[in-house]
Protein backbone atom coordinates (compact mmCIF):
# COMPACT_ATOMS: atom_id res chain seq x y z
CA UNK A 1 0.00 0.00 0.00
CA UNK A 2 2.25 2.38 1.22
CA UNK A 3 4.95 1.22 -1.65
CA UNK A 4 2.22 1.81 -4.13
CA UNK A 5 1.44 5.53 -3.06
CA UNK A 6 5.23 6.20 -3.27
CA UNK A 7 5.45 5.06 -6.59
CA UNK A 8 2.76 6.65 -7.33
CA UNK A 9 3.34 10.19 -6.36
CA UNK A 10 7.52 9.78 -6.85
CA UNK A 11 6.54 9.07 -10.57
CA UNK A 12 3.81 12.12 -10.83
CA UNK A 13 6.51 14.54 -8.76
CA UNK A 14 8.97 13.44 -11.60
CA UNK A 15 6.59 13.59 -14.55
CA UNK A 16 5.36 17.24 -13.51
CA UNK A 17 8.57 18.29 -12.47
CA UNK A 18 9.88 17.26 -16.44
CA UNK A 19 7.45 19.39 -17.42
CA UNK A 20 8.02 22.19 -15.62
CA UNK A 21 11.63 22.33 -17.32
CA UNK A 22 10.16 21.10 -20.72
CA UNK A 23 6.97 23.12 -21.21
CA UNK A 24 7.42 26.63 -23.32
CA UNK A 25 4.58 28.68 -22.24
CA UNK A 26 5.21 30.38 -18.09
CA UNK A 27 1.78 29.74 -16.91
CA UNK A 28 1.40 25.60 -17.94
CA UNK A 29 5.23 25.59 -16.12
CA UNK A 30 3.92 27.40 -12.96
CA UNK A 31 0.63 24.50 -13.38
CA UNK A 32 3.02 21.81 -13.68
CA UNK A 33 4.72 23.21 -10.50
CA UNK A 34 1.90 23.07 -8.37
CA UNK A 35 1.26 19.71 -9.31
CA UNK A 36 4.87 18.53 -8.20
CA UNK A 37 4.84 20.13 -4.83
CA UNK A 38 1.54 18.79 -4.67
CA UNK A 39 2.75 15.44 -4.91
CA UNK A 40 5.83 15.72 -2.82
CA UNK A 41 3.17 16.99 -0.33
CA UNK A 42 1.75 13.83 -0.41
CA UNK A 43 5.45 12.34 -0.46
CA UNK A 44 5.98 13.85 3.24
CA UNK A 45 2.80 12.55 4.24
CA UNK A 46 3.35 8.69 3.54
CA UNK A 47 6.79 9.90 5.52
CA UNK A 48 4.02 10.07 8.71
CA UNK A 49 5.06 13.92 7.91
CA UNK A 50 1.63 15.14 7.77
CA UNK A 51 2.18 19.00 9.30
CA UNK A 52 5.09 19.13 6.72
CA UNK A 53 2.99 17.56 4.20
CA UNK A 54 0.36 20.51 4.82
CA UNK A 55 2.47 23.44 4.89
CA UNK A 56 4.42 22.67 2.02
CA UNK A 57 0.48 22.61 0.29
CA UNK A 58 -0.27 25.98 2.19
CA UNK A 59 2.88 27.99 1.79
CA UNK A 60 4.11 26.80 -1.38
CA UNK A 61 1.29 25.35 -3.72
CA UNK A 62 -0.56 27.95 -2.75
CA UNK A 63 0.93 31.39 -1.65
CA UNK A 64 4.47 31.16 -3.78
CA UNK A 65 3.30 29.49 -5.96
CA UNK A 66 0.12 32.34 -6.54
CA UNK A 67 2.82 35.10 -6.36
CA UNK A 68 4.92 33.54 -9.25
CA UNK A 69 1.39 33.18 -11.48
CA UNK A 70 0.81 36.53 -9.87
CA UNK A 71 4.17 37.89 -11.42
CA UNK A 72 3.83 35.97 -14.61
CA UNK A 73 0.75 37.62 -15.38
CA UNK A 74 1.57 41.47 -14.70
CA UNK A 75 4.49 40.87 -16.61
CA UNK A 76 2.78 39.81 -19.37
CA UNK A 77 5.14 37.06 -20.55
CA UNK A 78 4.07 35.08 -23.55
CA UNK A 79 5.47 31.52 -24.34
CA UNK A 80 9.59 31.55 -25.22
CA UNK A 81 10.00 31.76 -28.66
CA UNK A 82 12.61 28.96 -29.53
CA UNK A 83 16.07 30.38 -30.00
CA UNK A 84 18.93 28.52 -31.70
CA UNK A 85 19.69 25.94 -29.19
CA UNK A 86 23.29 26.78 -27.80
CA UNK A 87 24.56 23.38 -27.89
CA UNK A 88 27.48 23.90 -25.82
CA UNK A 89 25.25 25.15 -23.11
CA UNK A 90 22.97 22.73 -23.47
CA UNK A 91 25.39 19.99 -24.28
CA UNK A 92 27.33 21.10 -20.77
CA UNK A 93 24.34 21.41 -18.56
CA UNK A 94 23.29 18.15 -19.69
CA UNK A 95 26.50 16.43 -18.91
CA UNK A 96 26.27 18.27 -15.26
CA UNK A 97 23.48 16.45 -14.16
CA UNK A 98 24.00 13.03 -15.93
CA UNK A 99 27.36 13.13 -14.00
CA UNK A 100 25.71 14.15 -10.81
CA UNK A 101 23.00 11.76 -10.89
CA UNK A 102 25.63 8.65 -11.64
CA UNK A 103 27.36 9.59 -8.29
CA UNK A 104 24.59 9.91 -6.20
CA UNK A 105 22.99 6.49 -7.69
CA UNK A 106 26.58 5.15 -6.82
CA UNK A 107 27.09 6.49 -3.35
CA UNK A 108 23.54 5.02 -2.10
CA UNK A 109 23.85 2.01 -3.91
CA UNK A 110 27.20 1.23 -2.06
CA UNK A 111 25.84 2.08 1.74
CA UNK A 112 23.85 -1.09 2.50
CA UNK A 113 22.11 0.81 5.30
CA UNK A 114 19.90 3.06 3.46
CA UNK A 115 18.42 -0.24 2.02
CA UNK A 116 16.82 -1.02 6.16
CA UNK A 117 12.83 -1.25 5.87
CA UNK A 118 10.70 1.08 7.07
CA UNK A 119 11.23 1.32 11.26
CA UNK A 120 7.79 0.79 13.29
CA UNK A 121 6.49 4.23 15.14
CA UNK A 122 5.31 3.45 18.81
CA UNK A 123 1.52 3.23 18.51
CA UNK A 124 0.87 5.83 21.35
CA UNK A 125 2.64 8.48 19.80
CA UNK A 126 1.51 12.17 19.85
CA UNK A 127 0.53 13.90 17.13
CA UNK A 128 2.78 15.64 14.82
CA UNK A 129 1.85 18.69 15.42
CA UNK A 130 2.00 18.75 18.81
CA UNK A 131 6.01 17.46 18.63
CA UNK A 132 6.64 19.94 15.76
CA UNK A 133 5.61 22.68 18.60
CA UNK A 134 6.93 21.13 21.39
CA UNK A 135 10.46 20.84 19.61
CA UNK A 136 10.30 24.12 18.15
CA UNK A 137 9.66 26.52 21.29
CA UNK A 138 11.97 24.26 23.39
CA UNK A 139 15.28 24.17 21.61
CA UNK A 140 14.74 26.50 18.54
CA UNK A 141 13.81 29.41 20.51
CA UNK A 142 16.37 31.60 18.88
CA UNK A 143 16.04 30.86 15.40
CA UNK A 144 12.65 31.09 15.67
CA UNK A 145 12.63 35.01 16.65
CA UNK A 146 15.47 35.43 13.80
CA UNK A 147 13.32 34.18 11.35
CA UNK A 148 10.92 36.22 12.73
CA UNK A 149 13.05 39.33 11.71
CA UNK A 150 13.77 37.99 8.57
CA UNK A 151 10.15 37.95 7.22
CA UNK A 152 10.37 41.64 8.60
CA UNK A 153 13.34 42.66 6.61
CA UNK A 154 12.63 40.91 3.63
CA UNK A 155 8.95 42.50 3.96
CA UNK A 156 10.59 45.87 4.34
CA UNK A 157 12.98 45.15 1.40
CA UNK A 158 10.38 43.80 -1.39
CA UNK A 159 8.47 47.53 -0.15
CA UNK A 160 12.07 49.13 -1.00
CA UNK A 161 12.77 47.21 -4.09
CA UNK A 162 9.08 47.68 -5.81
CA UNK A 163 8.88 52.03 -5.36
CA UNK A 164 8.68 53.72 -8.77
CA UNK A 165 11.93 55.39 -8.28
CA UNK A 166 15.21 54.01 -6.38
CA UNK A 167 17.45 56.36 -5.00
CA UNK B 1 7.91 -1.05 2.25
CA UNK B 2 9.72 1.65 0.48
CA UNK B 3 13.62 1.76 0.88
CA UNK B 4 15.44 5.00 2.46
CA UNK B 5 17.49 4.62 -0.73
CA UNK B 6 13.64 4.69 -2.68
CA UNK B 7 13.16 8.39 -1.16
CA UNK B 8 16.82 9.45 -1.46
CA UNK B 9 16.43 8.44 -5.18
CA UNK B 10 13.62 10.17 -5.74
CA UNK B 11 14.97 13.17 -4.13
CA UNK B 12 17.86 13.39 -6.03
CA UNK B 13 15.94 13.19 -9.22
CA UNK B 14 13.94 16.08 -8.69
CA UNK B 15 16.92 17.81 -7.83
CA UNK B 16 18.21 16.91 -10.80
CA UNK B 17 15.56 18.11 -12.79
CA UNK B 18 15.39 21.34 -11.20
CA UNK B 19 19.38 21.54 -11.94
CA UNK B 20 18.73 20.70 -15.91
CA UNK B 21 15.67 23.45 -15.12
CA UNK B 22 18.49 26.30 -14.46
CA UNK B 23 21.48 24.70 -16.73
CA UNK B 24 19.16 25.09 -19.72
CA UNK B 25 16.39 27.15 -19.73
CA UNK B 26 16.27 31.06 -20.53
CA UNK B 27 13.89 32.61 -18.62
CA UNK B 28 14.59 33.85 -15.57
CA UNK B 29 10.95 33.26 -13.85
CA UNK B 30 11.40 29.39 -15.09
CA UNK B 31 14.86 29.57 -13.90
CA UNK B 32 13.77 30.78 -10.33
CA UNK B 33 11.28 28.36 -10.22
CA UNK B 34 13.39 25.26 -10.82
CA UNK B 35 15.63 26.68 -7.69
CA UNK B 36 12.53 26.48 -5.47
CA UNK B 37 12.12 22.76 -7.21
CA UNK B 38 16.17 21.77 -6.14
CA UNK B 39 14.70 23.54 -2.63
CA UNK B 40 11.65 20.92 -2.24
CA UNK B 41 14.22 18.15 -3.07
CA UNK B 42 16.23 18.69 -0.08
CA UNK B 43 13.38 19.14 2.14
CA UNK B 44 12.54 15.68 0.97
CA UNK B 45 15.50 14.05 1.98
CA UNK B 46 15.24 15.76 5.52
CA UNK B 47 11.92 14.44 6.29
CA UNK B 48 13.42 11.11 5.11
CA UNK B 49 16.11 11.14 7.01
CA UNK B 50 13.52 12.10 10.19
CA UNK B 51 11.76 9.33 9.49
CA UNK B 52 13.93 6.29 8.92
CA UNK B 53 16.50 7.67 12.12
CA UNK B 54 14.29 6.99 14.82
CA UNK B 55 15.76 9.00 18.15
CA UNK B 56 14.19 6.55 20.99
CA UNK B 57 11.64 4.86 18.81
CA UNK B 58 10.58 8.49 17.36
CA UNK B 59 10.84 10.51 14.34
CA UNK B 60 13.79 13.16 14.83
CA UNK B 61 11.61 15.93 14.77
CA UNK B 62 14.72 18.12 14.60
CA UNK B 63 14.78 17.45 11.04
CA UNK B 64 11.08 18.32 11.09
CA UNK B 65 11.52 21.86 12.65
CA UNK B 66 14.20 22.90 9.92
CA UNK B 67 12.35 21.98 7.02
CA UNK B 68 9.39 24.67 8.94
CA UNK B 69 12.61 27.16 8.64
CA UNK B 70 13.07 26.23 5.21
CA UNK B 71 9.95 26.71 3.72
CA UNK B 72 9.56 29.84 5.68
CA UNK B 73 13.17 31.30 4.16
CA UNK B 74 12.24 30.17 1.21
CA UNK B 75 8.66 32.03 1.11
CA UNK B 76 10.69 35.21 2.36
CA UNK B 77 13.53 34.86 -0.62
CA UNK B 78 10.60 34.48 -3.48
CA UNK B 79 9.21 37.44 -2.47
CA UNK B 80 12.36 39.35 -2.73
CA UNK B 81 13.88 37.39 -6.11
CA UNK B 82 10.19 38.11 -7.89
CA UNK B 83 10.15 42.12 -6.80
CA UNK B 84 13.76 41.62 -7.96
CA UNK B 85 12.43 40.33 -11.04
CA UNK B 86 9.89 43.08 -11.42
CA UNK B 87 12.07 46.50 -11.13
CA UNK B 88 14.66 44.86 -13.96
CA UNK B 89 11.68 44.48 -16.20
CA UNK B 90 10.89 47.51 -15.32
CA UNK B 91 14.64 48.84 -16.37
CA UNK B 92 15.28 46.39 -18.95
CA UNK B 93 11.65 45.13 -20.22
CA UNK B 94 13.18 41.29 -20.83
CA UNK B 95 13.06 38.98 -18.61
CA UNK B 96 15.49 36.84 -20.79
CA UNK B 97 19.20 36.09 -19.46
CA UNK B 98 20.66 36.37 -22.44
CA UNK B 99 19.48 39.94 -23.28
CA UNK B 100 20.73 40.66 -19.77
CA UNK B 101 24.71 40.86 -20.45
CA UNK B 102 25.51 44.09 -18.83
CA UNK B 103 27.97 42.44 -16.52
CA UNK B 104 29.49 40.19 -18.96
CA UNK B 105 33.37 41.07 -19.49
Amino acid sequence: MLLTAFWFFASLMILFGLSVVLLRNPVSCAMSLVLCFISLAALFVTLDATFIGIIQVLVYAGAVMVLFLFIIMLLDLKAEKSRRLNVGATLGGTLVVAGFLALLVRVIHSLPSLSEPLPELPASQASDVKMIGFTLFHSFGLPFEVVGVLLLSATVGVVVLSRKSLR
Amino acid sequence: MPTLANYLIASGLLFSVGLAGVLLRRSIIIIFMSLEMMLSAANLSLVAFSRYGLVSGHQNFNAQVLVFFIITVAAAEVAVGLAIIVSLFRARQTTHVEDLDTLKF
